[in-house]
């Protein structure tokens, strides 16, 4: 039963690995680091998830998206739990999703330590010679940078 | 348990309305980028503010078996049971006024959140973690603008001293604890407000320093806000924020 379960739980991951970020589709939710914890009680699946910003919007999108991942593959009876502590840190984010991140054309956040001094690397010339334009970007997860070099205006998705 | 309600719908109070004023700026914003970044910091405040509601409705219907919601909480009160702070619902004014009010409150919420993120309640603790990395952000916003208006042409200093003389009076309330928050501080919960008070006063002071303007002599304070007394703004905030609901009952979209 245990090695049942345990087969079901890494079927599952596979399954969220599915589900993609609606405001950022190149990274999925488990790119971001927003999932904590796949459990089963009996027949029930509980997905364990904490938000990225108190009030992001895609939060409540993202929950239906899994819900619907897990009912089209035969999971009926599915939990979607939101837990605050401890708070979503960028430092979660998969390596992988900060290269999808770069490559889609939004410079990835640094590790929280060495973030403030230094500014981004333009994801889409590689230079570091950039600038700050606005600290709210398009998202509350983005701020805006322009490239010194390429001059191209690129979203950065900030340090959290 | 009622005292910890209450106290957990002040919090929630004062982000929701310092939400419905912000979202008056809305497409209306000096110019685009500042347009998005008052509209993301008021975004952070309603998802502080839900938060705190979920959490308040959770506790209201273990205790009391109602069936009350964050939606009800916000949409179904009266303007005597909202405990919001008096500075949240003065008016947006010019963006000098709004950036110093959101300046004065985003830099209360930091020390608040500081402390409350210890408090002997998990979730209250949970919330206050979570937030204090987004308020982290609007004081720098707010304090950098802050500078550029106080220390900026004479038109702008003009309106950013006008804009303190007129909101300083509502600031002494954040450090003067309403009863129920008392109760809660002396069992570990609530944050003692009146320890925060110097650390306040001493960052707005250095900013002020920066942003060449004066820090109003300490004068008469109004109070009342976390005891539902409000001033007269607070009413037509509702009726606007309440006013769906109040027309047409479980309206849904």
């Amino acid at each position: 039963m245990v090695v049942e379960n345990n087969i079901i739980i890494e079927a599952l991951w596979v399954l969220l690995e599915q589900v993609p970020d609606p405001e950022i589709p190149v990274l999925s939710i488990l790119d971001l680091g927003i999932v904590r914890d796949v459990q089963m009680h009996g027949e029930q699946i509980e997905i364990i998830i904490t938000p990225t910003y108190s009030g992001c919007p895609a939060m409540d999108a993202i929950s239906m998206d899994i819900r619907l991942k897990l009912i089209e593959n035969g999971f009926k009876d599915v939990k979607i739990t939101s837990i605050l502590s401890p708070a979503w840190t960028t430092d979660w984010m998969t390596q992988e999703g900060k290269i999808k991140l770069k490559k889609y054309g939004i410079a990835p956040p640094k590790m929280s330590g060495n973030s403030s001094d230094s500014s981004p690397v333009c994801p889409q010339c590689s230079s570091a010679d950039t600038k700050l334009l606005s600290q709210f970007g398009s998202t509350a997860c983005k701020a805006l940078y322009q490239c010194n070099d390429c001059k191209e205006p690129f979203d950065y998705f900030k340090c959290h | 348990m009622d005292q910890l309600i209450n106290y957990i719908l002040h919090l929630a109070d004062s982000n929701l309305i310092l939400t419905q004023r912000n979202a008056a700026w809305c497409g209306h914003g000096p110019i685009l980028e500042q347009d998005i970044a008052i509209t993301n910091i008021t975004l952070d405040l309603i998802g502080q503010s839900r938060n705190f509601y979920q959490y308040a409705a959770k506790l209201i219907n273990e205790t009391s078996g109602k069936e009350e919601t964050e939606d009800s909480l916000a949409y179904l009160r009266t303007e005597r049971e909202f405990k919001n702070l008096l500075l949240a619902e003065q008016e947006n004014g010019d963006w000098a006024q709004t950036i110093a009010r959101q300046f004065f409150y985003s830099l209360y919420q930091y020390f608040l959140y500081e402390k409350l993120q210890h408090s002997k309640d998990e979730q209250l603790a949970a919330i206050a973690a979570k937030s204090l990395k987004e308020v982290t952000y609007h004081v720098n916003w707010s304090s950098e603008w802050m500078i550029r208006l106080g220390d900026g042409t004479t038109e702008s200093k003009e309106r950013l001293t006008n804009a303190v003389a007129t909101l300083w009076p509502y600031t002494g309330e954040m450090f003067l604890p309403a009863n129920y928050e008392s109760a809660m501080i002396a069992e570990g919960i609530a944050v003692d407000v009146i320890e925060l008070k110097n650390d306040w006063i001493k960052k707005v002071t250095s900013f002020f320093e920066e942003a060449t303007i004066a820090l109003p002599e300490n004068g008469f304070m109004q109070t009342g806000g976390k005891n539902g007394v409000h001033t007269e703004k607070l009413g037509y905030i509702l009726s606007d924020l309440q006013y769906l609901q109040r027309t047409y009952p479980n309206a849904t979209w």
